[in-house]
């Protein structure tokens, strides 16, 4: 065992880049959450993100613009979730069940010509002196441009949640959509603004792992991680700071295990993948004391007519 | 019990009037446990398949399914194929073995050929690739390129085919430097880009400059070349992409051969079952390319011993060779038997920690 | 201007029409798919819907359609019980795992004695299991007021962990050479789930999806708790009013499902699949949610539409052996059709009506 050839100044920075594809998903998931919508489909969105940015990113041969197409696509994707559980008011639950199934389908057939291929590198930033400082260089002035897009579109998020007027609505339409509408707030249509915004993240998050992350396209590449975004949003209790940080908390777990096995520690592997999910639950259940935290109306459909 | 003769009778008899309707092509079927774009695993199998197709052309018609989960609805896709007339089965993943010996027995005219598991029956062979002796190749390679002496290995699930590679590559980077210490990583997976990308990172930022993997996806390659002064090898696929540098060489799974061969053998009435284990003599491993960023002398040590591997001059675990534990395994000029290889479920010494239970 | 308007009642006969229009609607633009990627589309959709079912080897593909929608159906209807009552268990998938596990370890432990008692403790093993699984979400809702989705979808995770963790320690098979799985039941007597007549794919794990259909019939209809389930969905305060105990209908609907979801992996470990691996699970917990909304909550739809399912999962792959259609289109195919069944069930409780709205 040599715990001393752990670097924790590389640690924190690698960790900060596996937490970002799941930072991206689950801060879209929490908007939507927050507007009372359950949207299962995460990973179905993340993939199908993951292979449109890989795609236009390797034809046009710029990330960004991959970035901007996983964007849209996720928002696309999502646009189909809405309908069936706005406009046709199906549950929440199955809708985003046969998201993720048709988006997994779906992306596999658009990247069969991509196997193989070595997208446009996405270089890291260099500011010159900060990101050459010892220590703080590395971890904080040293990434790619998206990263540091995730964690402003954090702050962004908790500002326009907690003070703007448009936080207000989404939260009144999350908490009692009868007496939003009531109100006079168009319930639907602040509902599928607040999808297609979890459907865009969701996107960007995919072509996160198959623009940087990886890099490369295969099929079935996001193994999961739109699942681990879900449980991440209630971990966070819905509060975009929290998320941040157990998207740290999430990502580390895994950085943190490998580094521990490449020292030498003898771990076992199942039990401390499962921490995450265990540490959720007991989050949950600390929480449930603060019945506040969790949108009342999540996961119930609205009918005006009601 | 009459019930299942009848049963089976009746699928015989369907399977023998489609086999007589189509007297003139032969064909074969392949089961796949993952997507054919997966740029590993399957894909070379379909690879293999694709060759096949092209040796003989309007002789045979191959037909296969993706994706399949390994239990009843890899018993089901079989079961498909026999009926459907298919006179050879590919059964390319080891969780197949018990569905092609059940699927197996009900059809007893048709061929099956399952991948990597070790029951066999007059019309199931077995076969699998000595992909170790690939992993001598690069540990000779990785003991002589490793400046920092650390050797990062990426491992999947801890099963005898990993620790056999992991022992391979040890031996021989141990042989040629001698102060050489490997780090082994379990991913607990075959197949997550994301996580393996995390696994080669971990090694790297742990002072690994060599990266062996044995899971399938290009993102340690990737990890390395961000990394900059890393080398890697391609794992089931060339992934020449890569190339020169950070991947240096690879271990390529080479089905082609085989599966022509055993074509071959169905077309020409004389299959019968066996046990193939093959390695780089039968071209059932290749070795791909090692680029210029290896240094002459290196390379022609490594291409020393794939030579004297390939002709049989040489096993890659020759001893005096002890185990972990410091126990004596094979003595002086021993090798080592195809029983104990399959189910090396311990460390050579000299490698550090365990294998995880 | 085109609106919906909610129905007074829920109207039968679009609620039988309507998963006929979305199947048809998904033969369209799937057709249209498979076209798109070159496939003869008519061939495609035959052979998806019509060759399991009256093809040339129908005799075999029937069979396999009990085996494949069993476990579908016999979750579904667990969970179909709680969806009613608006309680929200959607780590079915974990519940099968924990079944299969707990099924098979029971059973393992009495290797290789060949006793008739075996199965059956196998069985109780297995349900237990299941149950045991979603107690914990049930608990933690009735004790701390926890949100039953998000627990029991956090613990499907868990398993998953767990059955790695078996399937290399604690249940491998000492004689498998060091491969990750244990024994393979089937070649046990006395744990095997075979087929109680050869050839009809007809298991136990068949049976009990059979008798859980009646059950929730029975109990939806006829019974005091099945009265208390669907009141408590359609109306929470006449419930309350009715004198309808939530915590224990929280704990019955969870543990009603966990059960029957720990009995399906039960019956699949020691039946069709054999053994317990890593990759043991093939997703039968999550979709089994789409079958019980497919199926509308009710049993005998849900028994429709875990048959459709199966269907399209074998037709699905004897399309990709026939025609080589990749499996990512027929997965597609699917999620269209989930879609349609999913977007037309709008015509149950909705019409749509155009023009100003009426005057209430």
């Amino acid at each position: 065992m040599d715990l001393s050839a752990i670097n924790p100044v590389l640690l924190i920075a690698s960790l900060m880049v596996a937490a970002t594809p799941l930072l991206l998903a689950a801060i879209g998931e929490l908007v939507v959450e927050k507007s009372g919508v359950l949207n299962l489909g995460v990973e179905g969105m993340m993939i199908t993100g993951a292979i449109a940015g890989f795609a236009v990113a390797v034809e046009s041969g710029s990330p960004l613009l991959g970035f901007v197409a996983a964007a849209i696509a996720g928002a696309a994707l999502s646009v189909l979730f809405a309908i069936l559980t706005q406009f046709a008011q199906a549950n929440q639950v199955a809708s985003g069940l046969s998201l993720t199934l048709f988006g997994l389908g779906l992306s596999a057939l658009l990247g069969q010509s991509y196997v193989g291929v070595k997208p446009p590198q996405m270089g890291d930033i260099h500011i010159p002196v900060l990101s050459d400082l010892p220590v703080v260089g590395p971890i904080l002035f040293g990434h790619d441009i998206i990263l540091y897009f995730g964690i402003v579109l954090t702050a962004a998020v908790w500002w326009v949640l907690k003070y703007s007027r448009l936080g207000l609505v989404l939260r009144a339409v999350g908490e009692n959509h009868d007496a939003a509408h009531a109100l006079g707030y168009k319930v639907l249509k602040i509902r599928l603004m607040a999808i297609m915004f979890g459907g865009a993240c969701a996107g960007l998050g995919g072509a996160y792992i198959s623009l940087i992350r990886v890099p490369q396209w295969t099929e079935g590449m996001t193994a999961g991680i739109g699942w681990i975004a879900l449980a991440l949003v209630v971990f966070a209790s819905w509060k975009p700071w929290r998320a941040l940080l157990g998207a740290y908390l999430f990502g580390g777990v895994t950085v943190v295990q490998l580094n521990l096995q490449a020292a030498g520690v003898a771990i076992p592997v199942e039990y401390l993948a499962m921490s995450p999910y265990l540490i959720t639950i007991i989050v949950l259940v600390i929480l449930s004391a603060d019945k506040s935290s969790a949108p009342a109306s999540l996961g119930r459909n609205f009918h005006a007519s009601r | 019990m009459k019930l299942t003769n009848l049963l089976t009778s009746a699928a015989m008899a369907l399977g023998l009037a489609a086999g007589a309707a189509m007297a003139d092509t032969t064909k074969v079927g392949f089961v796949y446990v993952g997507p054919v774009g997966d740029g590993g695993w399957t894909y070379e199998h379909d690879q293999g398949r694709k060759a096949v197709e092209a040796e003989f052309g309007d002789q045979v018609e191959t037909v296969y399914v993706e994706n399949v989960a390994e239990g009843p609805d890899a018993e089901r896709v079989m079961t498909q194929m026999a009926l459907e007339g298919a006179d050879l089965i590919f059964t390319t993943s080891f969780g197949y073995m018990d569905p092609t010996i059940n699927v197996a027995k009900k059809f007893p005219n048709v061929k099956f050929e399952h991948a990597t598991g070790y029951k066999r029956a007059d019309n199931v062979s077995t076969y699998s690739a000595r992909f170790y002796e690939g992993r001598a190749v690069q540990g000779t390679i990785a003991g002589h390129m490793t400046e920092s002496n650390i050797v990062g290995y990426i491992g999947s699930y801890p099963i005898p085919e990993v620790v056999r590679g992991i022992n391979s590559a040890y031996i021989h980077a141990k042989k040629v430097n001698p102060d050489v210490e490997f780090k082994i990583v379990w991913a607990f997976t075959w197949f997550d880009p994301a996580k393996e990308a995390d696994a080669a990172k971990v090694l790297i930022e742990q002072g690994a400059d060599v990266i062996l993997q044995h899971t399938d996806s290009t993102a340690p390659q990737a990890a390395a070349q961000a990394a900059g002064n890393v080398i890697t090898f391609g794992q089931a696929s060339d992934m020449s992409e890569y190339g020169p540098k950070p991947r240096v060489s690879s271990i390529i799974d080479d089905w082609a051969p085989y599966y022509i061969a055993r074509t071959k053998a169905v077309i020409d009435g004389n299959w019968e079952s066996v046990d193939t284990w093959d390695g780089i003599g039968a071209g059932m491993v290749g070795i791909g390319e090692i680029s210029d960023a290896v240094p002459a002398d290196v390379k022609e040590a490594a291409l020393a011993i794939k030579a004297s591997i390939a002709d049989g001059s040489y096993h890659p675990f020759t001893g005096p060779i002890k185990k972990q534990d410091g126990s004596d395994w094979l003595a002086e000029g021993e090798t080592a038997d195809d029983g104990t290889l399959a189910g090396m479920n311990f460390y050579v010494e000299g490698l550090d920690g365990d294998i995880p239970q | 201007m085109i609106r919906l308007e909610k129905r007074p009642q829920p109207s039968r006969a679009w609620s039988m029409a309507t998963p006929l229009v979305a199947v048809l609607a998904t033969m369209l633009f799937g057709g249209l798919l498979f076209a798109a990627l070159g496939k003869p589309p008519v061939e495609a959709i035959r052979t998806i819907f019509w060759e399991p079912l009256f093809g040339e080897f129908s005799f075999y593909y029937r069979p396999q359609l009990l085996v494949k929608g069993a476990p579908l159906v016999l979750i579904a209807i667990g969970l179909s019980l709680g969806f009613r009552a608006g309680i929200w268990n959607i780590g079915a998938e974990g519940q099968y795992i924990m079944g299969a596990i707990f099924g098979a370890g029971a059973g393992l432990a009495f290797y290789p004695l060949e006793a008739f008692y075996i199965f059956p403790i196998m069985v109780i093993a297995g349900a237990f299991g299941g149950w045991l699984w979603a107690m914990i979400p049930a608990v933690l809702k009735t004790r701390f007021g926890t949100n039953e989705i998000l627990v029991s979808l956090m613990l499907v995770y868990v398993a998953e962990q767990f059955l790695a963790s078996v399937s290399l320690g604690l249940l491998k098979n000492p004689e498998g050479f060091g491969f990750p799985g244990s024994r393979n039941l089937q070649s046990w007597d006395a744990a095997h789930n075979a087929e109680l007549i050869a050839g009809t794919g007809m298991h136990w794990g068949v049976v009990a999806a059979l008798i859980a259909v009646i059950f929730a019939y029975v109990l939806l209809n006829r019974h005091m708790t099945g009265y208390h389930i669907r009141l408590t969905g359609e109306a929470p305060r006449a419930a309350k009013f009715a004198g309808v105990n939530p915590t224990r209908l929280v704990l019955f609907c969870l543990g009603t499902s966990g059960a029957l979801a720990g009995l399906a992996g039960m019956f699949e470990v020691s039946g069709p699949s054999g053994q317990i691996s890593i990759d043991f699970n093939v997703g039968y917990g999550f979709t089994a949610i789409i079958v019980a909304f497919l199926g509308r909550l009710h049993p005998v739809g849900i028994l429709l539409a875990g048959g459709l399912m199966a269907l399209t999962y074998i037709g699905g792959d004897i399309a990709q052996s026939n025609l080589q259609l990749p499996a990512a289109a027929i997965q597609v195919f699917q999620g269209m059709l989930l879609f349609f069944l999913l977007a037309f069930d709008l015509l149950t409780n909705f019409r749509i009506a155009i023009g100003k709205p009426e005057v209430a």
